[in-house]
């Protein structure tokens, strides 16, 4: 095929006039679609204004309340008078570590023994031997299940100065407090920080609620 | 297949404690090579499961009733039949009548064949029970499903592996651990020496400095202590172009002997302190005393100020405080039992006394007589004198009464407690002093609990290539015995001679020369030999006949056994062999007999032990050799004329029939059992 782009058609020619015709019938469309949107533009607008177009996920919106503010009213549903507050979700802790971990301390430290025994008709040296047991178990539990490091690493005794940001879990103000970060202040205790936990795994059939088992000779 | 080896990992298979340790081999490069501890997923209380460094090397064969199924969990496996690891020893405390212990210790004892289900020795009729290389082989496929639970992609036996071994670990207890290997399906493992892997787990802490910390000519005496064997080795430093060159020249006899008896017998002390005090302890509270004896020991021993530190016993019942028993362990019975009683100071030419042995010691492992360490250390040292006389650039002065060692690395928890590894320093010293001799320093630097493991795994790295490798072989020669052609004399059994068929120092992967003697052996029936070894004698070469020898330097091993399948040949019928000694590539001696005329080959057993091995009345081997007319061991093999082979076959018919030698060992194998019935 060969292109001459210095010749123009002398007439108006059939293919020409078809063209011709093909560009304002698309013309004519693109004035309907452009009307069309401005005009529904202008409809949302007179709604109430934080509602949002959901027109194209209506099935989930309808089942699904939107529990946050009024921002999220649904164009179909009118909004509630009063969002009710979130509930505060408080963990509930799991019983079967805490057992574990005193079925450690019962098993390598004697611990419940102790506890469990009325300590006022012994002698002191008798309690404290005793304390001995429990003190070196208790210890070997610590040191093979948990990395324990102090939180701050300062002696205590000294002033130190706590930055604007400081995370209040990690660090408990007392006294006198008043003013804004920083804080400057005498660290008491330098407290604990459990880097790494390694209690042992469980069988699924495992009794937790057995802290010892009571040992019977044959 | 290579790419797919990413780690090299090293197994401690201890008396009583197992320890697993790798390499990522992407992470290494030269001397620098970080080893990392695996952390082994055990039972640590009934369906509690937790990883430890390490995996008391204990085995607990639970009844039925005795703990629920879902109690006897593993990562990878539900309701184990025996229970392996720290609840093993927990519960055998309580139930000894149950606890398999020690199991390595019996797979290196004569007199019992450690495939017999036996342990616990004291377990009533209704126990099942189960052989020292059984409870081996569960040791090894608990460490194996461990590390696979680690490292599901990269299962052990597609990995670099080491298992180590005793150095005193005779050739059938090493044919055993490699064979339990093959049937964990870790059949690519190699073994090694305990004594080495300290050494090469020193060298790897070293990262490349240890060049700087030996020099040529050093003697380097290792000494591991372990929880229940002591294991010394001698390895001398040369020189070869250029590079310093390790050598394993000597090894110790197996020494039932370490860091539990310490604590035993501390636990006795202070056991019988609390009897004159009218305080009576059940073997629980024994058991219990032990263990805060040695945390006391670790803490006098540690802390040169402290005079005494309370011990304290809790009673088993619930009633702590009223029951607990408490006193003090004092420096002066530490000093007394310890430092006096194991590592006393004496002199070079003192001998571990070993009183002649009343009764059935085939009952019971063979634990030393001598509790010195120090005795042991010196007589060894005294017999191993000759040990560096064929290497260059080592040598010693020509009066030297022992081995001079320069340098010396501890192994062993007993020596976290750095007043012991002061006190072999000064004995030695001490020897060394009285020999004019410099004195010997200490390696530092070990890590004492784990080192084992650890130089296994750094071995199985540098083996492929990228440090340095201590040379061993075979640390001793090895002989079978031979009758004597001479008139019978009534109640004299007829003397034998040694036969040299594996000599001393044998590389990895060779294999010895024929002695040029045969043997005739009938097809379809068992034939014994005995068998010796000598961890002194250097010289003898293959085919080499020992008429005479000292007692004290050949030791008599169990009997080994060669059994002809009647395949292609005709029962009954006598084949001339001679024996082959091969030692190989994973570090075991094989010993074969090889037909003289059609070359075939046979394994001979070493795991045949259901002999006592004390008398001389035992069956003499079935074969007597015919020795060529010359009887110089340098009679070259050509001389043995075909006519040599008929003879043999003549003797062989004069020799015990072999029914006869049937009838005798199906005998001692039910005379041996008195503790099944």
């Amino acid at each position: 095929m060969n292109i001459n782009l210095s010749q123009l058609p002398q007439t108006l020619d059939a293919l020409h006039l078809a063209l011709a015709l093909a560009i304002f019938i698309l013309l004519f469309l693109l004035v309907m679609v452009l009307t069309f949107v401005v005009i529904s533009l202008l409809r949302r607008q007179a709604t109430p204004a934080a509602s949002e177009t959901v027109k194209t996920k209506p099935a989930v919106s309808a089942e699904k309340p939107r529990p946050a503010g009024p921002a999220t009213v649904v164009e179909e549903k009118p909004a509630p008078a009063a969002p009710p507050p979130k509930p505060v979700i408080l963990r509930e802790p799991t019983p079967d570590a805490a057992l574990q971990l005193l079925g450690l301390f019962q098993n390598e430290a004697r611990l419940i023994d102790f506890l469990q025994e009325d300590i006022a008709s012994y002698s002191d040296a008798g309690i404290g031997a005793a304390a001995r047991i429990v003190h070196g178990g208790c210890r070997k539990v610590l040191d093979e299940h948990f990395e324990i490091g102090p939180v701050r690493t300062e002696t205590e005794g000294s002033r130190i100065t706590l930055p604007k940001g400081f995370d209040p879990a990690e660090v408990r103000l007392t006294g006198n407090i008043v003013g804004e970060p920083p804080f400057q202040g005498v660290l008491v205790h330098r407290g604990w920080r459990a880097t790494e936990v390694k209690l042992p795994q469980l069988s699924e059939g495992h009794r937790a609620d057995i802290l010892a088992p009571a040992e019977v000779e044959l | 297949m290579s790419e797919e080896r990413r780690y090299a990992v090293g197994i401690d298979l201890g008396t009583t404690n197992s320890v697993v340790a790798w390499v990522d081999l992407e992470q290494c490069d030269r001397d620098q090579a970080p080893v990392e501890v695996m952390g082994i997923p055990q039972l640590t209380a009934p369906g509690e499961v937790e990883e430890k460094g390490q995996l008391p090397s204990f085995l607990y064969l639970p009844h039925p009733e005795e703990l629920r199924p879902e109690d006897k969990v593993l990562p990878w496996r539900e309701d184990v039949a025996h229970i392996v690891g720290q609840l093993a020893r927990e519960l055998g405390s309580k139930t000894p009548i149950r606890l398999v212990s020690s199991a390595k210790s019996w797979l290196c004892h004569a007199g019992v064949n450690p495939k017999d289900a036996f342990l616990p020795i004291e377990a009533p009729e209704e126990v099942t029970r189960i052989s020292p290389y059984r409870t081996a082989l569960e040791y090894l496929e608990h460490l194996r499903d461990a590390w696979n639970h680690h490292h599901p992609d990269k299962p052990l036996n597609q990995q670099e592996l080491v298992i180590t071994v005793p150095a005193s670990f005779d050739p059938a207890a090493r044919e055993l651990t490699a064979e339990a290997a093959r049937e964990a399906g870790l059949s690519h493992a190699i073994l090694l020496e305990e004594p080495q892997a300290a050494l090469y787990s020193w060298i790897q802490r070293t990262e490349g400095t240890w060049r700087e910390q030996v020099k040529v000519g050093d003697i380097i005496l290792v000494v591991d202590v372990g929880g229940g064997t002591t294991d010394l080795s001698l390895i001398a430093v040369t020189e070869e172009d250029g590079n310093l060159q390790l050598n394993r020249v000597a090894v110790g006899d197996h020494i039932l002997l370490g860091g539990d008896n310490m604590d035993l017998a501390l636990a006795y002390v202070v056991k019988m302190k609390l009897e004159q005090e009218g305080k009576m302890l059940d073997p629980w509270q024994l058991q219990a005393l032990t263990h805060s004896c040695r945390e006391a020991k670790e803490k006098l021993l540690a802390d040169a100020d402290l005079d005494r530190t309370p011990v304290v016993v809790p009673s088993r019942g619930s009633q702590l405080i009223g029951g607990t028993l408490r006193t003090d362990l004092t420096r002066d019975e530490v000093n007394q039992t310890l430092i006096e009683g194991f590592f006393p100071q004496l002199e070079i030419e003192e001998k571990p006394i070993s009183r002649p042995r009343t009764g059935l010691t085939t009952l019971g492992l063979p634990y030393a007589q001598d509790a010195r360490i120090t005795a042991h250390l010196a007589h060894f040292l005294s017999r191993q004198v000759r040990a560096v006389d064929e290497l260059e650039g080592v040598s010693l002065p020509t009066n030297a009464r022992f081995i001079h060692p320069s340098a010396i690395l501890l192994n062993g928890g007993v020596f976290k407690a750095g007043t012991l590894a002061q006190r072999i320093l000064e004995v030695v010293n001490h020897w060394l002093a009285s020999d004019d001799a410099a004195p010997a320093r200490l390696l530092e630097g070990a890590d004492l609990d784990l080192a084992v493991a650890r130089g296994a795994s750094y071995y199985s790295y540098v083996r492929q290539g990228g440090g340095v490798r201590i040379r061993g072989g075979t640390a001793a020669a090895y002989y079978v015995g031979v009758e004597s052609a001479m008139p019978a004399v009534p109640g004299f059994p007829p003397p034998i001679r040694l036969l040299c068929v594996a000599p001393f120092g044998m590389e990895e992967g060779t294999e010895a020369p024929l002695p040029p003697y045969e043997f005739g052996l009938v097809v379809g029936e068992p034939v014994r030999f005995r068998f010796f070894t000598s961890t002194v004698r250097r010289d003898d070469p293959v085919g080499a006949l020992l008429d005479q020898w000292f007692s004290d330097e050949i030791e008599e091993l169990t009997e080994i056994e060669v059994n002809l399948p009647p395949e292609h040949h005709n029962p009954g019928e006598v084949v001339p062999v001679q024996l082959a000694a091969t030692y190989t590539e994973v570090g075991t001696l094989r010993l074969e007999a090889v037909a003289k005329d059609s070359g075939e080959r046979w394994k001979i057993e070493f795991e045949v032990r259901n002999q006592e091995q004390s008398g001389t009345s035992q069956p003499e081997p079935a074969a007597a050799p015919e020795p060529p007319p010359a009887t110089g061991p340098e009679t070259p093999v050509a001389e043995t004329a075909p006519g040599e082979s008929e003879q043999a076959e003549e003797t062989d018919e004069t020799a015990p029939s072999p029914p006869q030698d049937n009838s005798e060992e199906n005998d001692n194998k039910a005379g041996f059992w008195p503790f099944k019935k």
